[in-house]
């Protein structure tokens, strides 16, 4: 299973995507809000999307694991 | 054989087993490896294969240590004479004994008489730890090597291509040199091995994850080129040769001016929305010669873009912050990597244009306990020292500190230039209503009355810092349409070619690092 991690601490700004949908490479799964930017997340790679460890609104910090893939 | 040899026979008997290397297996090997052997390396890089060597006859009385185990040389490339270490994997893994050890500092105190380019192709596994005391501690032992790789820092471009491991000690070699390239799956560089990490603290790790040439070129920063191939290490190697001149007293050449590549205009690249995030590569692209950017640290603290391009055939540093990646926010790692470009382009007088779209250096607890405050000055410091042609672009937002960073009006560019797009202040719209306003903003109830005062104080504010005010209070220079950037950059790098400061009358300032 590979996990997709923040790339720097901020707030949730919106969830993409949706437990069950597959991916791919360079899709933006999540966009972030830090230093008053929009900060987007991009799968790595295609895969199917596990689980979200994140809502709309939380604070992550870098390095949290945001989304988690099969 | 009972017979005298004639003289010519006995040399060219030695030369053949000297050129022959280490014994066949070994070679054997490094095939297995895609590896190529010390001298057909040398071949690929001299101008038309051709070099002359020092020290050929290095131990040869030892029989099996051709040349002790490294290639010392002076040849051309690209037409500009340059020295080069190279090891020479197949004698005993290319590791270190007092005569090579010698050869290395000898050919150290070549480049340096005649002034010209350093180049080390490394591959070794470090010390013969049987003849420590022939290369260790003594003055002309291995601590030699590095502290001539010091001192001769800036003084002529030295420049490691890693070929294979590069252990312990030896790893110093690219720590000290301007630019390392890595070749991905054989370079690595460690200070103790994964062997040695498991006997003295217990950790199990593959080289790979320890000290692979990936892990160097995105985690560490250690490397800063990542190839795929020797001749591709060599080819790139030849290529950043070219931005540089061959020793600090002289300039980069000029070469023939190269039309823009063809692609959208930096109107359309640039959107309107501050926030929103856009490629600077792409603006990048719609500024330089077609096919000209040597990326440094490309996978290294994406967020910031350090690499040789040339405008209109003359060589720049360009220094671009990334509004894909992290929002372009300046973090510990970019300001390390910004510090160590400024101060390689300052050193073979390479003018530096800064493009910045940058809302600032980051914030939070993780970034204060890393020291963002002393990485950021050590950004600081090598901007603000620089005395080459530093032409400042702000392209869009260039917020807080990292207006500072990216060359703002008060470390002395040549020019601070703005876009219409510019937005300069001490941070943006949003933040700044909320800093002065807060309590106002939450002491009134209704809804619509609050969003319509909060967009009358953002409106007041844009006016404040609108950038043709700050044009007419003289703080930047000048506003250019996107379209004449890059006639505006040509047309003063040529203006500032012989640029000149003063050093100022102390002996070095302290390094904030």
């Amino acid at each position: 299973m590979k996990n997709l991690a923040s790339t720097m601490a901020g707030t949730v700004f919106t969830v993409n995507v949706a437990v069950g949908e597959e991916v791919t490479a360079g899709q933006v799964v999540l966009v972030l809000e830090s230093m008053k930017m929009e900060i987007p997340i991009e799968a790595e790679s295609a895969g199917k999307v596990a689980a979200i460890n994140a809502n709309e609104g939380d604070f992550v910090n870098e390095g949290d694991v945001l989304v988690t893939f099969e | 054989m009972g017979e005298v040899k004639g003289y010519n026979e006995r040399l060219e008997e030695k030369l053949t087993s000297i050129y022959a290397g280490g014994h066949e297996k070994y070679h054997e090997k490094m095939k297995q490896q895609n590896k190529l052997f010390v001298r057909d390396r040398l071949k690929l890089l001299f101008d038309n294969g051709e070099y002359t060597e020092d020290g050929r006859f290095a131990n040869v009385e030892a029989g099996d240590l051709p040349a002790d185990g490294v290639v010392t040389a002076t040849g051309k490339v690209n037409g500009q004479t340059v020295c080069v270490m190279a090891n020479d994997s197949t004698v005993k893994a290319g590791s270190w004994g007092s005569r090579t050890v010698e050869k290395i500092i000898r050919i150290q105190e070549i480049a340096e008489k005649n002034r010209v380019p350093l180049l080390y192709l490394v591959d070794s596994a470090g010390a013969r730890i049987t003849d420590q005391l022939d290369m260790f501690p003594n003055r002309r032992g291995a601590g030699r090597i590095f502290h001539n790789q010091v001192r001769l820092s800036g003084f002529i471009p030295q420049i490691c291509l890693l070929f294979g491991p590069s252990a312990a000690g030896g790893a110093y070699i690219p720590a000290f040199c301007d630019i390392v390239f890595m070749v991905e799956g054989n370079a690595s560089m460690y200070l103790g091995s994964p062997r040695m990490a498991e006997k003295v603290i217990g950790e199990k790790v593959t080289l790979e994850e320890m000290g692979g040439a990936r892990m160097h070129c995105t985690v560490s920063g250690v490397g800063d080129v990542l190839v795929t191939s020797e001749e591709e290490a060599i080819s790139e190697a030849k290529r950043y040769l070219s931005f540089f001149p061959a020793n600090y007293t002289k300039k980069p050449e000029k070469v023939e001016a190269k039309a823009v590549k063809e692609g959208r205009s930096l109107e359309a690249i640039i959107p309107e929305n501050q926030n929103a995030p856009f490629d600077m590569y792409e603006a990048i692209d719609a500024i330089i010669d077609e096919g000209t950017f040597f990326d440094v640290k490309k996978l290294f603290a994406p967020e910031l873009i350090t690499g040789f391009a040339r405008i209109e055939g003359q060589a720049v540093g360009i220094i671009a912050n990334q509004p894909k990646a992290k929002g372009g926010v300046l973090f510990v790692d970019s300001a390390d990597k910004a510090a160590k470009f400024i101060s390689l382009c300052d050193a073979f007088s390479i003018p530096l244009v800064f493009l910045a779209d940058v809302p600032g250096f980051m914030i939070g607890t993780k970034v204060e306990r890393a020291g963002i405050i002393r990485h950021g000055a050590k950004l600081i410091a090598a901007m603000s020292s620089a005395t080459v042609p530093k032409i400042s672009v702000i392209v869009r937002k260039a917020y807080g500190a990292g207006l500072y960073a990216m060359a703002g009006p008060a470390f002395e560019p040549d020019v601070c230039i703005a876009l219409p797009t510019a937005q300069i202040a001490v941070m943006g719209p949003e933040a700044a209503v909320n800093a002065v306003y807060s309590n106002k903003i939450e002491a009134i109830e209704d809804p619509k009355e609050r969003l319509k005062f909060v967009q009358e104080k953002h409106a007041e504010y844009k006016e404040e810092i609108d950038i043709y005010k700050l044009a007419s209070e003289m703080i930047i220079d000048e506003i250019v349409a996107p379209s004449d950037l890059r006639s505006e950059l040509s047309d003063r790098l040529r203006y500032y070619e012989d640029k000149e400061i003063a050093p100022a009358p102390r002996k070095h300032p302290v390094l904030p690092v």
